[in-house]
């Protein structure tokens, strides 16, 4: 007993599972970030009284949203870095973190401006009527009237964004970025067999632990901040 | 179907201005459905003109139209002389000069009811918070709504919100006001204080197309009575005219509907 917890002990000295999911909770809040900043764009383009924006904003997210993760990411490898010879930083790991950045944001910008779409159809159509009736631009009604009301209509199926990124973020993996939580414990598996129960659990439940108050905390926010009509 | 207010006397007839809103044979389809046919109508500075008519006569299409919420198939619509522009800043200029009440009011429902007054000035117009503020305050307190400020619409009984809405249309300073069915979605005891509003407007020289059914409302305060049914305007009148001598069958049908009870 006593040699079983040691050897436990050992594996997690050797393997740091906090880091592990460290590199993950950073994938996920910049990739969050990015995929925030280019799907509000995307839906804003979706929503827009131009053709062209819409066909594109409408091409992009049904390209993307349909295109699985990991031929994504390991798109973002093998034909930006290794064949196009892309870098984003000196410093090659970083590189790579970054295309994964890269790579999680420009998929999770599809779902997030399908969330903010969902939103915008909780903003009854007489709202944009009385920005356009007192004479604002659309730019001015989308930033002003339609977006404000339409985030706070969308932080549930925002939430629900968020959660898939952050378990998504796993996929890193496929863009070498080999310190993340799902790298770490594939590695720590192989050289420990005998603990290979107990390294699943710990990650699977570390996980669970990561993400169950994010869905707590967006389903009280979407009821905090729903907009009273 | 009539106002609260005692003084039934018809307005003195005015001095009509300059042709403000001219609507040249303007027609409009929705699918098979020929909503708006071949509609002339012109509007003075400073003349109120209220459209009645049956339900899906095409009259709230014809307001709308005007601030080009809805678009038309063919026809001319001028605001000042100037033709409705298609899209753009253009047509943003213009609306800001044509100001609009909704049936449903359209508050903005994440802002409040100061917020909702100054938004337009501030950003359309180019005011400091403060100036807006001030007259939004000022404007408010002509409405009688001038204690709920700082509240948000939802606080507010939808007599007081539709309040603010002429409030927010009035702040834009517009050259005319539309008003589409505005009493039309109020508990009954609040349709007399958003009427009183629109009469006074009225007395001080508000140029305004009101969509209602309000009988009471114009034989108060209209100078004309356009009376629409099928896409067509079938009669034009003074009030006391229209409501006592009308002309057409269609007309007659419909006051017999809506004065015997």
């Amino acid at each position: 007993m006593g040699d079983y917890l040691s050897g436990l002990w050992t594996v997690f000295e050797e393997y740091d599972v906090l880091a592990a999911f460290w590199v993950n909770i950073q994938l996920t809040f910049w990739a969050g970030l990015l995929a925030l900043a280019l799907g509000t764009v995307l839906a804003i383009m979706r929503i827009s009284p131009i053709a062209s924006l819409r066909f594109v904003g409408t091409a992009y997210v049904n390209i993307l949203r349909n295109t699985p993760l990991t031929i994504i990411m390991t798109f973002m490898i093998l034909a930006l870095v290794f064949q196009l010879a892309l870098q984003l930083s000196s410093n090659l790991s970083d590189s790579y973190f970054r295309f994964a950045v890269l790579g999680l944001a420009v998929y999770h910008a599809s779902f997030v401006c399908e969330a903010i779409r969902s939103g915008v159809n909780t903003v009854p159509l007489g709202q944009a009527e009385a920005a356009r009736a007192i004479g604002l631009p659309f730019m001015d009604s989308a930033r002003l009237i339609i977006l404000p009301q339409a985030f706070r209509g969308a932080i549930a199926p925002l939430g629900s964004v968020l959660i898939a990124l952050m378990k998504n973020s796993t996929v890193a993996a496929a863009a070498s970025v080999t310190t993340e939580t799902a790298s770490t414990m594939k590695v720590a598996i192989e050289f420990n067999p005998d603990y290979l129960m107990e390294i699943f659990g710990v990650f699977a439940i570390g996980w669970v632990i990561l993400v169950i108050p994010v869905g707590l905390l967006t389903t009280w926010l979407s009821e905090r901040l729903a907009v009273k009509r | 179907m009539d106002t609260a207010t005692t003084d039934d006397a018809p307005p003195a007839p005015r001095e009509l201005g300059e042709p403000l809103v001219e609507l040249r044979t303007v027609n409009k389809h929705f699918g098979a459905l020929h909503v708006l046919q071949n509609i002339e109508l012109t509007v003075h500075q400073g003349e109120v003109v209220v459209v009645i008519g049956p339900s899906g006569s095409g009259k709230s299409t014809l307001c709308r139209a005007i601030n080009r919420l809805e678009t038309i198939d063919d026809g001319e619509i001028t605001v000042d002389g100037i033709p409705l522009p298609e899209e753009g800043k253009a047509l943003a200029h213009l609306r800001a000069d044509v100001g609009m009440v909704f049936q449903s009011f359209n508050l903005f429902s994440h802002k409040t009811v100061l917020d909702n007054v100054t938004l337009g000035p501030r950003k359309v117009r180019g005011l400091s918070k403060s100036e807006a503020e001030s007259e939004a305050m000022t404007l408010l307190q002509r409405v009688g709504v001038d204690s709920q400020a700082h509240k948000m619409p939802a606080q507010l009984s939808g007599g007081q919100q539709q309040r603010v809405a002429i409030a927010r249309a009035l702040a834009m300073r517009p050259k005319v006001m539309l008003f589409d069915e505005p009493t039309s979605a109020l508990d009954p005891e609040m349709v007399n204080e958003v009427l009183d509003v629109m009469v006074s407007l009225a007395r001080e020289g508000m140029t305004m197309i009101v969509v209602t059914h309000e009988m009471g409302f114009a034989r108060k305060a209209a100078d004309r009575v356009v009376f629409m049914a099928d896409g067509q305007i079938v009669e034009e009148a003074e009030p006391d005219e229209f409501f006592t001598n009308p002309r057409t069958d269609r007309a007659r049908d419909f006051l017999s509907k809506i004065l015997t009870h």
